[in-house]
């Protein structure tokens, strides 16, 4: 149960995009047709899954205060809070080079889909937020944080999926021409997010 | 094209002059992203940070001093190693390049403005994803000399520091009646200046959607105002 909740509150609640406006610049850039958009949603509940949960290790047995303990008794005052930006960046680089390699290897149909928007993953601010958000909640378990990275890669799905939906429909309207393109794109998601308002403190 | 016939031009003369080191074409550099070149307006760059922290003008302030000071000093640094980075791992060396200045700020952040780093929470950690960062390495210190690049750096900061200044001016005069934490229409609870006309502060400016608004109003006005840069689709 309490799994089903973290993963509702990231995916609705606390929705990447409509919440906090992490990974605005991919979302307006591979939001024009649904194809492209579908392709990077996929790729960033992949990342996002596979980085989180990377990452909690690391917080809990690197980074944090005590968190080296397991390697004598001495070490239990360290604390490396300070390296967690380059250790976080430094994961989620090198796991996206990764995977790219791997998953060339094994599935040549997957690669052909997602290939070109791995490498733009790694400067995407959702990967990075979602982990910086991972550290400040401090969940208990590693599982906790897996489903947190799931629940927010669907959220981020769901919002670029449904704005490339609108997108290909308005490109027929005749909408003022200082507010075509960027600009329409903008308002439509104030009013999504609007929308996403109604989750608030939504609860199972 | 352009830069092709300078080369041609300045190899005409054999003895080069040294370019004043604010010449027409280094002033443009910092007066474009102002405008026509805006970097959240026009290239959408840097959107994330620039909706999330423009509920408070003071965080605005902040945020954008950030990124100015990282924004140059990577710019330099990565100009001025440009030659030596392989092709294949540039991405990562500009990275942790940027991570590097990031965590120097937030420590500095942490140490004497600890209320603004609270309120900006994962934020300031952010400024490494930032695209206006990456975005500025990768096109133009890449390839020119640590001057020219640390102009551009200047030019583009400003540019993304002015939307966040006006964004967060409405925000929070509209939102709470406030301008950097100073009361401007009175106050709500005592029933003074406005309020006590029964003006009511605008909740829905403090929630994150509306910034999406302004900046989408922001856009609209900037188009009006300069045709040329109105999007054919």
């Amino acid at each position: 149960m309490d799994l089903v909740n973290i993963f509702i509150r990231s995916a609705f609640v606390d929705n990447m995009i409509f919440a906090f406006f992490f990974g605005m610049c991919s979302y307006l850039a591979v939001s024009k047709t649904v194809k492209t958009a579908v392709g990077l949603g996929l790729a960033v509940i992949f990342v996002l899954t596979v980085t989180i949960p990377i990452n909690f290790l690391i917080e809990n047995y690197v980074l944090k205060e005590g968190a080296l303990t397991w390697l004598g008794e001495e070490f239990s005052s360290v604390s490396l809070n300070y390296l967690t930006f380059i250790m976080f960046i430094a994961v989620i680089a090198s796991t996206v080079q990764l995977v790219e390699m791997i998953v060339e290897k094994i599935s040549p149909a997957l690669y052909g889909a997602l290939g070109i928007f791995l490498p733009l993953i790694a400067v995407n601010c959702a990967i990075l937020g979602g982990a910086l958000f991972m550290q400040e909640k401090q969940f208990a378990t590693i599982s906790q944080a897996t489903v947190y990275g799931l629940g927010s890669g669907v959220g981020w799905f769901i919002a670029v999926v449904l704005i490339a939906a609108i997108r290909e429909r308005i490109r027929y309207a005749n909408i003022p021409g200082p507010l075509r393109g960027v600009g329409m794109a903008f308002l439509i998601t104030g009013l999504m997010g609007l929308a996403f308002l109604g989750f608030m403190g939504f609860e199972i | 094209m352009a830069e092709t016939t300078e080369v041609l031009e300045e190899k005409k003369v054999k003895v080069k002059e040294r370019e004043p080191l604010f010449s027409k074409k280094n002033k443009k550099l910092i007066s474009d992203p102002l405008d026509e070149n805006n970097p959240v307006t026009i290239q959408v760059l840097g959107i994330c940070s620039a909706l999330a922290v423009t509920v408070q003008m003071k965080a605005a302030v902040v945020m954008s001093i950030s990124v100015l000071f990282v924004l140059i000093l990577a710019n330099v640094t990565v100009s001025l190693i440009r030659n030596l980075i392989p092709n294949r791992i540039r991405i990562i060396v500009q990275l942790v390049v940027v991570a590097a200045l990031v965590i120097v700020v937030d420590q500095v952040l942490k140490a004497y403005l600890f209320d603004v780093s609270k309120e900006l929470s994962v934020f300031i950690g952010l400024i490494i994803t930032n695209c206006i960062i990456m975005g500025r390495l990768e096109a133009f210190a890449l390839g020119n000399k640590p001057w020219p690049s640390a102009l551009d750096a200047v030019g583009n900061s400003l540019g993304y520091g002015m939307v966040l200044v006006i964004v967060s001016f409405f925000k929070e005069l509209f939102g709470s009646g406030k301008l950097f934490g100073v009361e401007i229409f009175g106050n709500l609870a005592e029933k003074t200046g406005l309020y006590s006309m029964g003006y009511m502060d605008n909740g829905l400016m403090l929630l994150p959607p509306s910034s999406l608004i302004l900046v989408a109003i922001y856009i609209w006005v900037q188009k009006i105002r300069n045709p040329s840069l109105i999007e054919s689709h």
